[in-house]
């Protein structure tokens, strides 16, 4: 079985900036024009293809299916067929200055190990994932008592590949128990616009459809020196 | 005049380095033929250049009418006016490698003349000097690409926009990259690895033994009898091309059809399959030299990038600034998608610029010769990203 591409015109399809995915825009902007970065889970490429053409990045990516590395190479984007469970581990230490996880930190084998590769191969990490703290999911479960099905969480229990759902508050005691610094944080709606409720980690953690976050390494302390820290 | 060659004459193009070349296994040759094609045209600030490195019984003419066989170039699907490898943009340069026997420094050359040597002719002329033959020194893959390097310095070129190559090819892609890593902006590998396995060895161990088995190979020194190995030489091409296709190509294209007749016989050609291998070895041997064929199978043999870089692939490509694609083919069994993903890791190991692609394929190991339109966009895409980077 071969897969089809659409015909690409000599000298690539150049991306056009406007089109570009609501969330990957946010993400976008938090990434420093000229920097390298390492999007995992880049699918298409749509997102390296604006850092390196409008950003003037460095920008490499990692997808594990096929068809869709074989369109990003096509475009003439630098991504290769790996899993991130398994690929990370092949990189140096601090090769990049970001690296990506957008939408896919619930799909992973190991989300914890995946963050530690990620901050250990990049000065900071962007992840990006669906939020299952989201009122309607809670609603959802309490009232029918079936998991939820949202326009979100799309898929049913035994066919979802999403293996380790979290919400906005469980990530962040992740990064307590991690001792990663948060930089930065949104909430943000399904389609990627940023959502108001920026104050209140509680009030994101029930109206926004996804997280993000921007975090580093808070210093060579471990996870449980961290907590401890900040418990004092 | 002395005739190791019995195929028909055929002026090559090349260059001659009269202060020849110093060989890993530490013999010096005395004069280094290097003979090449080019294609389209070189940029006024020389950037435009990819060299293309050929497969173990391949050679120069990758994009033009084979002055041998009469049949178009080996990778004519791949480079041309508006191929992948486009000489409209590109200025392709092709070599015969090192060893080989279309016109490079290889066994049928006339040997060094050795001073006081009376068996070659003290100081004779290279027409009646006798071929190197099996005496020819064991060469390398790095020594085919020093000798590619001499030829590129010779063409005023300081940096290659792209290497490209299949199978050896691509082992050699791999060897540019990591021992003139200045000089290669992009590097493309193609089912190939960085280095040759028991299996692969063991399959061109069959090769040469069945040209040893030929009497007509008379101990590598067949000119002295007016002979050459035809059907050692052909056996050994028959095993190789088995290699290179894949069982649903076989299937395919063959099945269990029989070539004539219900009637079992023990001898008569019977099966489409085993005609056609036999007319793929026959051929082979009007174009192809046997102890060229011995030479060129050992130094893939030989090759092993990670143990000439004290046993780490990753520390062959550390620094790296070249821009890699890494393409392998799904029904490969000879250079298998693992080989391609061990370089392109090995690569992020040294956190070097890496694509990494596996082209679903049934043809097997020969796909990089084919019609692929996959592979094709791949290289395509690859190329152009890879131009706009470089700026041209």
């Amino acid at each position: 079985m071969k897969a089809e591409f659409p015909a690409t015109p000599p000298g690539g399809i150049r991306y056009v900036a406007k089109n570009l995915r609501l969330d990957l825009r946010l993400i976008a902007g938090m990434i420093a024009s000229g920097s390298r970065v390492l999007d995992i889970g880049c699918g298409d490429g749509t997102l390296i293809a604006h850092l390196t053409r409008e950003r003037g990045c460095d920008a490499r990516g990692i997808e594990i299916d096929m068809s869709a590395v074989a369109e990003a190479v096509a475009r003439g984007l630098a991504v290769m067929h790996g899993d991130a469970d398994v690929d990370l581990a092949q990189y140096p230490d601090q090769a990049f200055d970001y690296v990506v996880l957008s939408r896919t930190l619930q799909a992973v084998a190991r989300p914890r190990e995946v963050l530690r590769q990620m901050l250990r191969i990049g000065a900071r990490a962007v992840v990006s994932f669906p939020n299952f703290g989201h009122w309607l999911v809670r609603w959802q479960l309490l009232s029918r008592g079936r998991m939820p099905v949202t326009p979100t969480w799309d898929r049913p229990w035994y066919e979802t590949p999403n293996t380790h759902p979290c919400t906005i508050r469980d990530f962040f005691a992740l990064c307590i128990a991690e001792g990663y610094t948060v930089e930065a944080w949104l909430a943000a709606d399904q389609a990627g616009s940023r959502a108001p409720w920026r104050r209140s980690r509680r009030f994101a953690n029930l109206f926004g459809e996804q997280g993000l976050f921007v975090l580093r390494r808070a210093s060579s302390l471990t996870g449980e020196e961290a907590v401890g820290t900040l418990a004092a | 005049m002395i005739v190791a060659d019995t195929r028909p004459a055929v002026v090559h193009q090349s260059v001659d380095f009269e202060d020849g070349l110093l060989l890993d296994c530490g013999v010096r040759l005395r004069t280094l033929t290097v003979a090449y094609r080019t294609y389209g045209r070189l940029n006024k600030d020389r950037s435009n250049a990819v060299l293309v490195c050929h497969a173990l019984t391949g050679d120069q003419y990758v994009a033009e009418t084979h002055p041998l066989t009469g049949k178009p170039g080996w990778w004519e699907a791949v480079v041309g006016p508006g191929r992948p490898l486009d000489t409209g943009r590109f200025f392709v340069i092709a070599a015969n490698v090192l060893g080989g026997c279309m016109g490079s420094t290889g066994p049928l050359s006339p040997r060094d003349e050795v001073p006081g040597d009376g068996t070659t002719g003290d100081r004779a002329e290279p027409a009646r000097r006798l071929p190197w033959g099996t005496d020819f020194p064991p060469v390398t893959i790095r020594d085919m690409v020093r000798a590619q390097k001499r030829l590129i310095e010779h063409l005023g070129i300081t940096r290659l926009f792209a290497v490209l190559g299949g199978s050896m090819g691509g082992m050699q892609v791999l060897e540019w990259a990591a021992l003139y890593p200045g000089s290669v902006f992009a590097a493309v590998p193609i089912a190939a690895a960085a280095y040759h396995s028991a299996q692969n060895i063991a399959f061109h161990e069959v090769g040469r033994q069945a040209i040893f088995a030929d009497p007509d190979w008379q101990g590598g020194r067949y000119w002295e009898h007016g002979t050459v190995p035809a059907r050692g030489l052909a056996v050994a091409r028959m095993a190789a091309h088995i290699t290179y296709l894949s069982e649903q190509a076989l299937t395919r294209k063959f099945g269990r059809r029989l070539r004539s007749g219900q009637s079992l016989t023990l001898f008569d050609d019977l099966f489409e399959v085993e005609s056609y291998l036999r007319h793929q070895g026959s051929t082979f041997v009007g174009r192809f030299d046997a102890n060229s064929y011995l030479s060129i199978t050992r130094a893939m043999d030989f090759f092993d990038l990670a143990a000439e870089y004290g046993g780490d692939l990753a520390d062959a490509f550390t620094g790296s600034r070249t821009r890699f694609c890494v393409i392998s083919f799904s029904s490969d069994w000879l250079f298998p998608t693992a080989q391609s993903r061990a370089v392109a890791r090995a690569l992020n190991r040294a956190a070097a610029n890496v694509s990494f692609v596996e082209v679903e394929s049934d043809k097997g190991h020969d796909a990089f010769l084919l019609d692929e339109p996959a592979f094709h966009r791949t290289l395509s895409g690859f190329l152009s990203g890879s131009a706009a980077a470089a700026g041209f």
